[in-house]
C-alpha cells in the first residue's frame, strides 16, 4: 500500500522527516518498505520564459531560444519543437540537470549553435498526457496556464515536493488497505489527533431513485451488502490538479473525473467501487449473481474473460456488466458523453473474488483489497463520499438517497479488557488505565472493562489479539527480556540423529565434502542411471504444480541427484571429488496419505586415486566408526547404474543396508562423465536395526600372539570373501585374525589360477602357543582350503 | 716398566685422540685394556717385580687404567655428540615445504550454521526433532490456524500432490509445532526442528523453491513474551556476538499471537544505512510469537493454564550472512572448490 506524506496531512498533523515517520511506523507494526521522494528523478529543471526564438541558422527545423530562468543572463537553448512562442512559459532543464529515466543533460552544440540545455516535454519529466490533459501531446510542454513562475523548480509545479511511503500491510489488518486506515495507525503511533470528516452530500437530483434503479442480490453468501446511489447530468472531464496529483502520488493513472472520484475513494477508504454509465444498465436493474450460463464478459481492459458458472458478476436484466469486485465490463464503461451515472460501492465474499481474479489471472487493485474481506460498513460512507467529490467537483446533480442491501452486517463485538491476563502473557506490569489509553488512541473505545470491537477490527476477538495491540503501544522493545523459568528439559539429539551426525563425521574424516542437493527431481534421473521400466523406484510422487521437469517428482534414490553434482564438478575441470549427503528419499505407502521418507548416507566420488576397494575400505570404516554388526559384501552383477564386476550388496547382520561399486560406464556417459566414477548407497533407518552391543573394554592379551603365513594356489573364481570364510571356520578359536596381503597372478602360476597369501595370528587366553598348538589348526585349514576350493600350498 | 706403564698411557691418549667415530674407541679399549690388551701384558709382569716393588707399580698400573678408562669415556661422549650433531645437520628439511595430510572433508556450511544454531538451544534444554517434508494441509495450514482460502494456500504458492490439496510439501517447519505437541502431549515442551521446506519460487539470487528452516517450540506454565525475548536474543548474540543490538517489531502469522518480526542491527553500518541493509540500518532475522491459543486448543493443551512461544529462522539467509556468501544458488550448485572453503 503506498501513500502520499502530503495526502496524509488531511488526516493527521505529522511533522517527522521520512525516516523518523518510517522507524516509528515501523516499530509501531506498521512496516515501512520503502519511502520514495517524488522529486528525486528530476533535477536542475526549471520553469523558463522564452525572452527570444529564432530559427536556427543551419537547420530547418530548429529553433534557437534565449530563457529567462530568474537568474541573471537568460540561457541559450535549442530546440527542434514548433510548438513554442515568444513569451511562453516552458520547463527548462539547465546544464547538469536529471529527466525521467536517468536521463543527463549537458551543455553541448548543436549544428554549431550552443545549447546550454533542453525544452522538456512531459512525458521527458515522467508524466503522461492522464497526468496533465492540457498538455501539447508531441511537443514541448506549455506551462502558460499553470500556476507557477519563472525561476520555479518543476517539481513543485508537477506536484513533486512530496514523499511516498510503501508499506506492507500484513493479513490481518485489510483496514489498512486504505489512507485513513493508515492515519489511524499514524496517529496512534504518534499519540497525535486524528482528524475524520463525515462526507455531506446535497442532492437534490432530478428524479426518484428507486424508480430509475433496482438492485437484487439473489446470492446474498457472495453479496454481503451493496450500495448505491445516481448521478444525473454529469459532465465527463478531466479532474482537478490537486486530485490528479494525489492518484498519481498513489500510483493511479487519473483517467476522467468520474472514474476519478471512485479511485479517489478507494484509496481514502479502502472501499473499491465502480461506475456504471445508466444507459447500459438495461432496465434499471442490477442484478448480482453468479453466472451461470454466461460464458464470457470482455472486461474494462478489453480483454474477453471466459466465465465460470460460479463467479460472481453484476449484470442488468439480460447480461453481465462487470465482473463482481475484479474489474467492470466494457459495455458500461463511462464514456465521455455519459451522461447518468450508478455508483457502486459494495462487499463481496473475499474467497470467492480471490478465487475469479485467479482463475482469470487478473488480480486488479479491487480484487486484491476484497480479498482480505474488507469492512461491510464501509459502503455507505465511501458512497457518499463519491457523491459529495461530484457536488465539490461540480461533474454531475446527486439524486436523493441510498440503495443499501444488507444481506449480511457484522454484529457490533466486544470483549473484556483482562489487564493481568495480559501482563502475564506480556511478561509486563502494565497498568489497565495505560491499557485503555493505548487502545483509544487506536480509536477502540473501553466501557466499563469491556473492549467495544469496531467494525474495521475483526482481527480482535481474544485477549491475545488485544494483548498484541497493548504491546505495539507499550513498544515491543521496552517489554523486559527474561530467561524462562519452571521445569528443565533435557535437550540434545536423539539417538537416530546421533548416528546421522556420526556417519557425516566418519565420511568427513574420510575426505568426502558434504553436499545438499534438491529433494524433487526429474523424472528422467532413473533413465540417466539406466532403471528398468518396471524397477519399483519409479513409484514416484509427483508435484501436481511443479516448477518444472527438473523438479517434479519426489526422489526415490539419491543416485541422479549425487551423479549431477559429480558431473557438475567434472564439468568445471575439478580433477577429484569425494562427496556425501545425509539424504531423504520419498517412498510412497500403499493406503497412506504420507510417504516414507527414509535416509540414506550416499557416498560419492571420482578422481585418479579413486578404485573400488577404496570406496569399500571407506564404507567399512563409517560402519566401524557407527559400530554396526559385522558386515558382509557380496558380488552384484544385474544392478544396470553399476559396473557389473565391481558392484557389491552391503549386508549387516542378515539385512541388505547398500550397494557399493564403480559406476557403469554408460551411466558415467548419460551425465557426461568418462572417467571413473564409484557410488555408494547406505540406508540409514535399517543401520538403525543392526548396531552392536554399546563397545565395552575387553582385557589387554596377556600372552603373546604366533603368526603363520599362508600362500596358496587356487582357480581365479575362488573369492576372498569365501575363502577367508573358509580359513576362519577351519582355524578354530585359536585364530584370532586373518588378514590378506597378496594376490598374485603371473610367472609360476597356472593361466586362469592365482596366489592367495593370508597372514594368520593365533592365540590362546590362558597360554603361550607352540607349534603343537598351531600345527592342528593349520593342517585342518589347509584340508578344508584344499576339500571346499581345491587350493594347494605353495 | 714404570716408563712402559707411562707410555702405554701416553700412545693411549694420543690414539684416543686421533680416533674419528666411536667404533674404533671399541677397538682401541680391546686393544689396549683387553685380556690380551697392552696393559694387562705389562701387567702379567708384575710377578717378577719384588715385594717392595709390586703394590707400587700396582698402584700405578691401576691409574693408568684408570686414566685410559676416563679419558676413553670422555672421548666416547664426545665423539658420540660429534656423530649425533653431524646426523641431525644432515636429517635437516626445507620446513617450508608442504606437509603431507590425508585430504579430510568438509561439513556443508549450511549445517556448519545450523549446528551452531542447535548447540545453543540444546544448551537452553531444546529437544531436536524432525519430521515429514510431505505433510497433510491439515498440519501445514489448518491446524496453524490458517483456514481455507488463505492466500498462502495457493497452488500459485504451494506445492500440491492431491488434487484436493490435501497433501503437500510443507511451506514451512511450523507444522513440526503440531506434531511435537500431539507426540509429547504433556508440557513442558522445548524443541527445535530443523528441516526442508518448500515454496514455489523460482531460482535467483535470493530464492530457492527448496530451502531449509529452524522452528522452535516452548510451552510450559507461565512462558512469557518476555521470555520469548530472552530466548532470541540470546541466540543473536551467541550467533553475532554480545554486542549486536536486536530489535522487535510487531508482525503477523496466523499461528502466533502476539507475532513479531527480529531484526539486527547492520553490522557493516551500526543502523546508518548502507548497501548490506538495504539503507534500513536493520537486518530481519527471523519471525515469532506467542502460539495462538486457537493453536494450543487445537492441540488438546489449555491455553488458559499453558502458554508458549514458537520462532522460525530461516537457515539459507543465517547461514549467507555468517559466511558472507553472495548467492544462494552457490549452496546448492555443490561446486568442490566452494565446499573446500568451509
Amino acid at each position: 500500500m503506498n501513500i502520499s506524506r502530503n495526502w496524509l496531512k488531511e488526516f493527521v498533523d505529522i511533522q517527522a522527516s521520512d525516516r523518523e515517520y518510517d522507524e516509528i511506523m515501523t516499530i509501531a507494526g506498521q512496516k515501512v518498505e520503502t519511502t520514495t521522494r517524488l522529486d528525486a528523478e528530476i533535477k536542475n529543471v526549471k520553469v523558463g520564459r522564452v525572452l527570444s526564438i529564432v530559427r536556427h541558422q543551419n537547420s530547418d527545423h530548429m529553433w534557437v531560444c534565449q530563457i529567462d530562468v530568474g537568474e541573471a543572463l537568460p540561457v541559450q537553448i535549442v530546440t527542434g519543437a514548433q510548438n513554442v512562442r515568444q513569451g511562453d512559459l516552458v520547463p527548462t532543464a539547465l546544464h547538469d540537470s536529471w529527466l525521467a529515466g536517468g536521463v543527463h543533460i549537458l551543455s553541448g552544440k548543436l549544428r554549431g549553435e550552443e545549447s546550454n540545455g533542453m525544452l522538456c516535454s512531459i512525458q521527458e519529466l515522467g508524466l503522461t498526457h492522464n497526468d496533465f490533459p492540457d498538455a501539447c501531446e508531441d511537443g514541448i510542454w506549455i506551462l502558460n496556464d499553470e500556476d507557477c513562475a519563472v525561476g520555479q523548480d518543476i517539481n513543485e509545479v508537477i506536484g513533486n515536493n512530496d514523499s511516498v511511503v510503501e508499506f506492507e500491510i500484513t493479513n490481518n489488518r485489510p483496514d489498512c488497505y486504505s489512507l485513513i486506515g493508515l492515519a489511524r495507525e499514524t496517529a496512534a503511533a504518534f499519540n497525535v489527533p486524528l482528524k475524520l470528516h463525515e462526507p455531506v452530500v446535497k442532492g437534490g437530483g432530478p428524479g426518484v431513485l428507486p424508480e430509475l434503479l433496482d438492485v437484487e442480490t439473489p446470492d446474498p453468501d457472495l453479496c454481503l451488502r451493496y450500495t448505491a446511489r445516481m448521478v444525473r447530468n454529469v459532465k465527463i472531464a478531466p479532474s482537478p490538479k490537486w486530485m490528479r496529483q494525489r492518484l498519481r502520488a498513489a500510483g493511479i493513472r487519473p483517467i476522467n473525473n468520474i472514474v476519478d472520484i471512485t479511485n479517489y475513494v478507494m484509496v481514502e477508504y479502502g472501499q473499491p467501487m465502480h461506475a456504471f454509465d445508466y444507459r447500459y444498465v438495461k432496465g434499471g436493474k442490477i442484478i448480482v449473481r453468479r453466472a451461470g450460463e454466461d460464458a464470457e464478459l470482455t472486461t474494462l481492459d478489453g480483454t474477453v474473460r471466459k466465465l465460470r458458472p460460479e463467479m460472481l458478476v453484476i449484470a442488468d436484466e439480460t447480461r453481465p456488466v462487470g465482473l463482481a469486485g475484479v474489474m467492470g465490463g466494457e459495455n458500461s464503461e463511462i464514456a465521455p458523453d455519459t451522461v447518468d451515472v450508478v455508483f457502486e460501492s459494495a462487499n463481496f465474499d473475499g474467497t470467492s473474488i480471490r478465487k475469479t481474479a485467479l482463475a482469470l489471472g487478473m488480480r486488479t487493485e479491487a480484487s486484491a483489497k476484497f480479498e482480505k474481506n474488507i469492512d461491510p460498513m464501509l459502503t455507505l460512507p465511501a458512497v457518499n463520499r463519491a457523491c459529495e467529490l461530484v457536488e465539490l467537483l461540480g461533474a454531475g446533480e446527486v439524486l436523493d438517497g441510498v440503495i443499501d442491501v444488507l444481506n449480511c452486517v457484522p454484529e457490533p463485538y466486544s470483549l473484556p479488557l483482562e489487564p493481568e491476563r495480559i501482563n502475564a502473557l506480556l511478561g509486563t506490569d502494565i497498568s489497565e488505565a495505560d491499557m485503555v489509553e493505548y487502545l483509544r488512541r487506536e480509536q477502540i473505545p473501553v466501557e466499563n472493562g469491556q473492549i467495544l470491537v469496531p467494525s474495521w477490527r475483526p482481527d480482535l476477538r481474544r485477549m491475545a489479539d488485544i494483548a498484541e495491540e497493548v504491546a505495539r503501544f507499550y513498544g515491543y522493545n521496552e517489554i523486559p527480556t527474561t530467561l524462562m523459568r519452571g521445569a528443565t528439559t533435557r535437550g540434545g539429539y536423539s539417538p537416530s540423529q546421533k548416528l546421522v551426525n556420526a556417519a557425516g563425521a566418519a565420511a568427513r574424516a574420510l575426505g568426502f565434502s558434504e553436499i545438499i542437493t534438491y529433494s524433487f527431481v526429474s523424472p528422467t534421473g532413473l533413465d540417466l542411471i539406466r532403471a528398468p521400466k518396471d524397477d519399483p523406484r519409479r513409484e514416484q510422487i509427483k508435484l501436481l504444480n511443479p516448477l518444472g521437469e527438473d523438479t517434479s517428482v519426489m526422489r526415490t534414490t539419491a543416485l541422479p541427484s549425487m551423479l549431477d553434482i559429480l558431473a557438475r564438478n567434472n564439468a568445471y575441470h575439478n580433477k577429484a571429488a569425494r562427496l556425501y549427503e545425509l539424504a531423504k528419499i520419498y517412498l510412497p505407502v500403499e493406503g497412506q496419505a504420507l510417504p516414507y521418507e527414509p535416509k540414506l548416507l550416499m557416498l560419492g566420488c571420482y578422481g585418479p586415486d579413486e578404485n573400488f576397494y577404496g570406496l569399500k575400505g571407506a564404507v567399512e570404516d563409517i560402519l566401524s566408526q557407527l559400530n554396526t554388526l559385522s558386515a558382509r559384501f557380496e558380488a552384484v552383477t544385474t544392478d544396470p547404474a553399476y559396473h557389473p564386476g565391481r558392484c557389491a550388496a552391503l549386508y549387516v547382520g542378515d539385512k541388505r543396508i547398500g550397494t557399493l561399486g564403480q559406476i557403469h560406464p554408460l551411466v558415467a556417459k548419460n551425465y557426461g562423465m568418462d572417467c571413473e566414477v564409484y557410488a555408494a548407497e547406505l540406508n540409514f533407518t535399517d543401520l538403525q536395526t543392526v548396531l552392536a552391543p554399546e563397545k565395552t573394554f575387553r582385557a589387554l592379551p596377556r600372552f603373546p600372539a604366533t603368526s603363520r603365513d599362508l600362500a596358496f594356489v587356487c582357480a581365479e573364481t575362488e573369492t576372498v570373501g569365501a575363502l577367508e570364510a573358509c580359513i576362519t571356520q577351519a582355524a578354530g578359536p585359536l585364530l584370532k585374525e586373518i588378514k590378506l596381503f597378496d594376490i598374485y597372478r603371473g610367472v609360476g602360476i597356472a593361466q586362469g589360477c592365482k596366489s592367495v597369501a593370508f597372514s594368520l595370528t593365533f592365540r590362546a587366553e590362558d597360554r603361550t602357543l607352540t607349534d603343537a598348538d598351531i600345527e592342528p589348526a593349520m593342517d585342518s585349514v589347509l584340508r578344508a582350503l584344499e576339500a571346499g576350493h581345491g587350493a594347494v600350498r605353495r | 716398566m714404570k716408563e712402559q706403564l707411562e707410555q702405554i698411557k701416553s700412545r693411549a691418549f694420543a690414539a684416543l685422540e686421533a680416533a674419528k667415530a666411536v667404533p674404533e674407541l671399541e677397538e682401541l679399549r680391546v686393544r689396549l685394556l683387553g685380556k690380551k690388551g697392552e696393559l694387562t701384558a705389562v701387567l702379567k709382569m708384575m710377578g717378577k717385580l719384588s715385594s717392595e716393588e709390586r703394590p707400587v707399580m700396582g698402584q700405578l698400573a691401576n691409574s693408568v687404567r684408570a686414566a685410559i678408562e676416563a679419558r676413553l669415556d670422555a672421548r666416547r661422549t664426545e665423539l658420540e655428540a660429534a656423530a649425533l650433531d653431524a646426523r641431525l645437520a644432515a636429517e635437516a628439511l626445507d620446513v617450508t615445504v608442504p606437509g603431507t595430510k590425508p585430504e579430510l572433508g568438509h561439513r556443508h556450511p549450511m549445517y556448519i550454521a545450523l549446528d551452531e544454531a542447535k548447540e545453543i538451544f540444546i544448551g537452553m534444554g531444546f529437544q531436536i526433532l524432525e519430521g515429514p517434508e510431505v505433510e497433510l494441509a491439515d498440519y501445514n495450514f489448518t491446524k496453524l490456524n490458517t483456514e481455507e482460502g488463505h492466500p498462502a494456500r495457493d497452488w500459485s504458492d504451494t506445492f500440491y500432490l492431491k488434487e484436493d490439496s490435501s497433501v503437500l510439501l510443507r511451506t514451512q517447519t511450523s507444522p513440526m509445532q503440531i506434531r511435537a505437541m500431539e507426540a509429547i502431549k504433556q508440557p513442558p515442551i522445548r524443541i527445535l526442528a530443523p528441516g526442508r521446506v518448500y515454496r514455489k519460487d523460482e531460482v535467483d539470487a535470493t530464492h530457492s523453491p527448496m530451502f531449509h528452516q529452524i522452528e522452535g517450540l516452548v510451552i510450559d506454565k507461565g512462558i512469557t513474551m518476555a521470555d520469548l525475548k530472552g530466548t532470541l536474543e540470546t541466540l543473536v548474540k551467541s550467533l553475532y556476538g554480545e554486542d549486536s543490538v536486536v530489535r522487535f517489531r510487531p508482525h503477523h502469522f496466523p499461528f502466533t499471537e502476539p507475532s513479531c518480526e527480529v531484526d539486527v542491527q547492520c553490522f557493516k553500518c551500526r543502523g546508518a544505512g548502507c548497501p548490506t541493509c538495504k539503507g534500513e540500518g536493520w537486518i530481519e532475522l527471523l519471525g515469532a510469537g506467542m502460539v495462538h491459543p486457537r493453536v494450543l486448543e487445537g492441540c488438546g493443551i489449555d491455553p488458559s493454564v499453558y502458554s508458549g512461544f514458537a520462532f522460525g529462522i530461516g537457515l539459507e539467509r543465517m547461514a549467507m550472512r555468517r559466511f558472507q556468501i553472495s548467492d544462494l544458488r552457490l549452496i546448492f550448485e555443490n561446486d568442490i572448490r566452494f565446499l573446500r572453503q568451509f
